[in-house]
């Protein structure tokens, strides 16, 4: 069925070359190009203007941050991953801290879908580079932060290093040269979920995370 | 099948309604100041709206091969490709990826195609509950209505609207009119859904050739849930949405939320290149897409009317029309209203149905200006009124001609005729001065809600020459 669809519609297609009058050469864009500084301000300006939280943090200490911002937020369980890049230093900070509670479950999300549907506080994902210009997250999730999990948790808290703070969207996309290895998903996150939904009056929280914390772990980096 | 009675009669409806004026008016001009100021810079604007309208011009000049490349990559990646050629085709792909994971709930992100399938519909005839999960269309689907806008598709309602809504759905909760309020309740019923649906569906912002990547733009995160708590996604999309390449989609991801909403960006961009591999956790095992024509091939046949397919239905041309500001969506009677759907339905569904859809238009620019890909949204609608008047059968739009009508017609080479005999135009407007005391005061439509104009006295000639001005 699908494949003389698959024909017919080709064969249609093909039975004339249409012409633009766009123009041939590729128009050139310009681009961004700021000092860290200037990135760092306006990734946080992006971001506070939708309502995220962005602190920037010293790399060696960021731990202590998360402990106090999870302390005033009155957070009962956070959730990391056991074997994600930021575990061994969670794990080290926490000590015998009790709460919040470091939650961690390694097993496919469906056999615990419950726990991270209705009884999962918040979570605590790396980041694999940031945006400045759109103020945004960009995340390549994989089994050891899998994708429910900057979903679903009512608040998401993120960490990002500074020296992958890049300009722009096509920055990212050129530098990383994300055409020859797209994940299963990639993400760009831009604060917490919310909607207009309701006569054009911003609300927070539809379905997505309510809140967005960013970690801006700042590295000593000239560029 | 619409007829243009219908159509008459539900604008008539919408001019009457004071509040869905006001309600359309104020979200407009919101939506036109967002927009206005996410662009300051008019110069980078326009070389932006350049490479938009250079990227879909080359993605739509290499159609055939970019969709056998998304197929060839997304069957190496694992998602099931799906060829329909009209709704029906696609619907019942739908269902039998329904039927053979025996699942009987659809939850839905946003998805204009699917409307264009009335997929609710069809579903529902086979006892498939379907259930939209973006905010403005849950709404819709408790009140029984279509979406009115693209991109805010409850746009027609008040809150007070929505809040009577919810009391009336859902009793035990106490009523509130309060946007957070209603927004938090929402969210806790659609959740459950979340956790418990068999398949989600959404649409496609892009799809990405050289990669085979599905893009999807939303702010709710309904889209994420759908696309990654089901254990099997259907995402469908029209055969136009293909791009060639990943570095095109930065710039048109730039143009589209910025014309749309006046967002620097979404809050989420979602890129989907497989199912769940192997030791991943969590994300659809099978993912299935669906290329749907119904209509598409034909429209790309005709080196105008193809710059159609170019949109990215970002909806900046139904917020700077001035009839859309003034019906609304649901007059147009169609899945996309506003001046893009003005030319676009018509070509899907041919002029003897929709051909009148062009005609209510004042043809002032305000779309192809703001248009992120420089359609020519004018010129196309002046094409389509002419290919519904057309006299020869050599177009390629289903129903050509079907609007010609043989009184107006003759009127026009009648009026072609005089003027170009010199003679006969100064006896015809000289007679026309000189009888006009008793010409009709009755003009058809034109004098339903207009006095008829009066011929003046003397003819433009005469008044010329007693002014003093030579013939020449």
């Amino acid at each position: 069925m699908t494949s003389s669809s698959k024909q017919a519609i080709l064969q249609r297609l093909r039975r004339k070359q249409p012409s633009f009058d766009t123009p041939s050469q590729p128009i050139d864009i310009e681009h961004p190009t700021w000092p860290m500084e200037t990135r760092i301000t306006q990734f946080k300006s992006m971001l506070e203007s939708v309502r995220a939280e962005v602190h920037v943090v010293d790399s060696k200490h960021w731990t202590d941050s998360l402990k106090t911002l999870l302390a005033d937020k009155q957070i009962d369980n956070l959730l990391y991953g056991k074997q994600g890049p930021l575990s061994k230093e969670i794990e080290t900070a926490w000590g015998d801290t009790l709460l919040p509670k470091l939650v961690c479950d390694e097993r496919p999300v469906d056999e615990w879908k419950e726990e991270i549907f209705f009884h999962t506080d918040a979570v605590v994902t790396s980041s694999r580079a940031a945006i400045a210009e759109t103020g945004s997250l960009v995340l390549w999730p994989d089994e050891f932060e899998p994708r429910t999990w900057s979903l679903v948790p009512p608040v998401h808290f993120v960490v990002v290093d500074s020296n992958k703070l890049y300009n722009n969207f096509a920055e990212v996309v050129e530098a990383e040269q994300w055409a020859q290895q797209m994940p299963t998903n990639a993400l760009l996150i831009s604060g917490p979920s919310k909607s207009a939904d309701i006569q054009q009056t911003l609300a927070y929280g539809v379905h997505g995370p309510v809140e967005l914390i960013v970690l801006l772990r700042q590295h000593e980096t000239n560029s | 099948m619409q007829q243009s009675a219908d159509f008459h009669i539900r604008v008539e409806e919408a001019l009457a309604n004071a509040q869905l004026k006001a309600s359309l008016r104020s979200a407009m001009d919101g939506l036109m100041a967002s927009r206005k100021a996410c662009f300051p810079d008019a110069d980078a604007l326009e070389k932006l709206r350049l490479r938009g309208a250079q990227i879909r011009a080359n993605s739509l000049s290499k159609l055939p091969q970019l969709l056998e490349q998304l197929e060839q990559r997304c069957s190496e990646n694992g998602i099931h490709v799906h060829w329909a050629e009209t709704v029906d085709a696609a619907n019942e792909i739908v269902l039998g990826i329904m039927q053979a994971h025996q699942a009987e709930l659809l939850i839905k992100g946003k998805s204009m195609v699917s409307e264009e399938m009335e997929l609710n519909q069809f579903l529902e005839s086979h006892g498939i509950e379907c259930l939209e999960s973006d905010l403005g269309e849950y709404i819709l689907q408790l009140a029984g209505e279509p979406p009115s806008h693209i991109v805010a598709p409850a746009i027609h309602k008040t809150r007070q609207d929505i809040a009577q809504l919810f009391n009336e759905k859902f009793p035990d909760i106490p009523y509130s009119d309060d946007v957070d309020t209603l927004t938090r309740s929402a969210r806790g019923i659609l959740r459950k859904k979340f956790y418990a649906a068999g398949v989600g569906l959404s649409g496609v912002n892009f799809a990405v050739a050289e990669s085979g990547t599905l893009c999807l733009v939303e702010n709710e995160g309904n889209g994420r849930m759908c696309t990654t708590v089901p254990p099997v996604h259907i995402a469908v999309t029209g055969i136009e949405k293909v791009v060639e390449k990943m570095a095109h989609i930065p710039p048109l991801l730039k143009l589209l939320t910025r014309s749309a909403t006046g967002q620097h960006i979404t809050t989420y961009f979602n890129m989907i290149s497989s199912p769940r591999k192997p030791g991943e956790k969590d994300g659809p095992k099978e993912v299935h897409l669906i290329l749907l024509d119904n209509g598409r091939s034909r429209i790309y046949e005709d080196s105008e009317l193809v710059n159609t397919l170019r949109c990215i239905r970002c909806g900046a041309c139904m917020n700077h029309c001035p009839i859309y500001t003034r019906i609304g969506g649901h007059a147009y009677g169609t899945t996309i209203p506003g001046p893009i759907g003005s030319i676009l339905e018509p070509q899907k569904a041919g002029s003897d149905d929709l051909g009148e859809l062009p005609v209510a238009s004042t043809l002032c620019g305000a779309c192809a200006e703001v248009c992120p890909v420089r359609i020519p949204i004018p010129k196309l609608l002046n094409r389509l009124r002419y290919e519904r008047n057309r006299s020869d059968p050599d177009g390629t739009t289903q129903g050509q001609g079907s609007g010609r009508s043989f009184t107006e017609a003759t009127l026009w080479q009648g009026w072609s005729w005089l003027h170009r005999n010199p003679r006969l135009y100064r006896l015809a407007t000289t007679l026309a001065t000189r009888m006009r005391k008793i010409l009709p005061m009755s003009l058809g439509p034109w004098t339903q809600v207009r006095k008829a104009p009066r011929i003046a006295a003397k003819t433009l000639h005469e008044q010329a020459r007693q002014e003093g001005f030579s013939d020449q």
